[in-house]
């Protein structure tokens, strides 16, 4: 009994470790420490389960948990930087695949069907198959067949009725054997859902599935009665959620919008017979050079590249040589995860406080001098402002348009992801610069 | 425990996950995912109690084995990139 109290009491001093993670997290001066907190939590926990349980196989569990440390370790030091978004997904989705593990196990192991378990297998299944399609859909953007993307809605309201329909019947028939179907039908859910998603939408898909392989914990832990499983998984959950609504706003999107409106947009792509300004690097360096202040909008051709070494050498050679100022500027979507441009950024060593999100910078657009889009289009479409028929209209857009010469580097002038036109490569004052991120930074700082 | 205390403990914990996210900065989005990542990783107690209550090596044994190796891997991958993001961060502070 003791035992047990000391357990109980530690649980809930490491659930109150996770809380002062997350929450160190608010600023980046306590952030490493909040990382710490959420290290020491997890130790105390598994520690204490581990001597307190009767444990009959010591040595398979130790040789799993090394065997997963080295691994996790030894390959986290080894990712790039530039394929983090990559990292998270396949770890969310180890996560959830956990979950519907222990859940299995469970039931295996006599347990009687209950509605937690069910849960934890639904909310499991969905964050593992959904984190997989966003991996994929990181390493390659164009990984699935055409005709299949056509069927997606119909895989993912069919699957949803399965669901909803092995729960109505578990509960009615209280039968246990059958939940390797519902774990199907959620696989097969979280795969339709997430499938049809585009890139741009990305950051408001991976923090939910961040949230679903929360809850997942948290249903697991009522059927052990483990309160740090609940706490722990309820705050991942309830933080993924507040994420995805943040980044909901920065798009001005609902999360319907996000699954069940992707395709629709990109049949209105409209043809256009005007043509852009083609400019060179030598013209860019040169007005860069003799201008007051340069804004870096950075985008997610900037992580594909791999940009932000070359910006921080140019935003460097402008301040040092030239007395510019130069300042990135920040819109809470771009990329491919919430936060993702900020950590790029900081890789690359930039000056925290050169780097300004949204609100803050778009006043200074009008003062600006020159406005250098890398790999940015949707953020940057003044349509969204104007123009009520525009997929994007609404959306809280940087006000590029309004620096007195703006270039853009893109590889080709397609529309972005909406499917938007972006006017703003026709405007008088922009010049467009093709080519790869990073070759026409390059290229610019070579003619400094 | 009744389930209506542990539903309690549950949507109060929502409600801390909602106001202690909220006041994030948004520089940080990618590492508080990261860490929230890394922390639901915490499934691994369930992985283990299972593992540790199966009747020698079955079925139950080798699944919730495997579920302590994908939770691991979740829990160590998690807080190492995050510690290397969040570096990244500081070093920029320290300047």
């Amino acid at each position: 009994m003791i035992a047990h109290n000391l357990l109980y009491v530690i649980y809930f001093i490491s659930a109150l470790l996770f809380i002062g993670a997350i929450q160190g997290l608010a600023t980046p001066k306590t952030a490493l420490r909040g990382n710490n907190f959420g290290i020491s939590g997890m130790i105390l926990a598994v520690l204490a389960t581990l001597l307190v349980l009767p444990t009959r196989n010591d040595l398979g569990i130790l040789l799993f948990f090394l065997l997963a440390a080295l691994v996790g370790v030894f390959w986290a030091n080894k990712v790039q930087i530039t394929k983090l978004a990559q990292m998270i997904a396949l770890l969310n989705g180890f996560g959830g695949l956990s979950s519907i593990l222990v859940a299995l196990a469970q039931l295996i192991g006599g347990k009687g069907y209950s509605f937690d378990l069910a849960l934890g297998i639904t909310a499991g299944g969905i964050a593992f198959s959904g984190s997989m399609v966003a991996y994929a859909k990181f390493q390659a953007s164009n990984f699935l067949p055409h005709p299949f993307v056509k069927l997606r809605h119909f895989i993912t309201v069919s699957s949803f009725a399965a669901i909803i329909f092995f729960w109505v019947f578990f509960a009615v028939q209280q039968q246990t054997n059958d939940l390797l179907m519902l774990s199907a039908a959620s696989l097969v859910f979280g795969f339709g859902l997430i499938f049809g998603v585009g890139g741009a939408d990305m950051p408001i898909v991976i923090s939910l599935l961040n949230s679903c392989s929360g809850f997942a914990a948290s249903a697991i832990g009522f059927s052990f009665s483990n309160i740090v499983l609940i706490i722990t998984g309820a705050i991942v959950g309830s933080s993924g959620l507040v994420l995805s609504h943040k980044m909901t706003k920065a798009m001005n999107k609902s999360v319907a919008q996000v699954f069940f409106g992707g395709g629709k947009n990109k049949e209105k792509i409209a043809q256009t017979d005007q043509s852009a300004k083609v400019s060179s690097p030598a013209d860019a360096a040169f007005l860069m050079q003799n201008a007051t202040l340069v804004i870096i909008v950075p985008g997610y051709g900037m992580a594909v590249s791999g940009a932000q070494h070359a910006l921080k050498t140019l935003a460097g050679i402008l301040e040092n040589k030239y007395h510019v100022r130069v300042k990135f500027a920040i819109h809470p979507v771009a990329g491919r995860m919430p936060g993702h441009m900020n950590v790029l950024l900081a890789e690359a060593k930039i000056d925290y406080d050169q780097v300004f999100l949204l609100d803050d910078i778009n006043p200074d657009f009008e003062t600006a001098d020159v406005a250098y889009v890398v790999g940015a289009n949707d953020i940057t479409n003044p349509a969204a402002k104007t123009d009520t028929s525009s997929p994007l209209f609404g959306m809280p857009v940087l006000d590029v348009y309004k620096a007195k010469t703006v270039f853009f580097v893109k590889r080709s002038n397609s529309a972005g992801y909406s499917g938007a036109q972006n006017p703003l490569f026709f405007a008088e004052n922009t010049m467009m610069l093709y080519g790869d991120a990073k070759k026409v930074t390059e290229e610019i700082i070579a003619d400094l | 425990m009744t389930t209506l205390f542990l539903i309690s403990i549950f949507v109060l914990s929502c409600l801390i996950g909602v106001l202690i996210a909220k006041d994030v900065t948004p520089a940080l989005h990618s590492p508080l995912m990261s860490v929230s990542n890394a922390i639901s990783g915490i499934v691994i107690i369930g992985a283990l109690s299972s593992a540790a209550y199966a009747n020698g090596f079955n079925k139950q044994e080798i699944i919730s084995l495997l579920g302590v190796f994908f939770a691991s891997l979740n829990i160590f991958g998690g807080f190492v990139i995050s510690w290397r993001m969040l570096r990244l961060f500081r070093k920029r502070k320290e300047k």
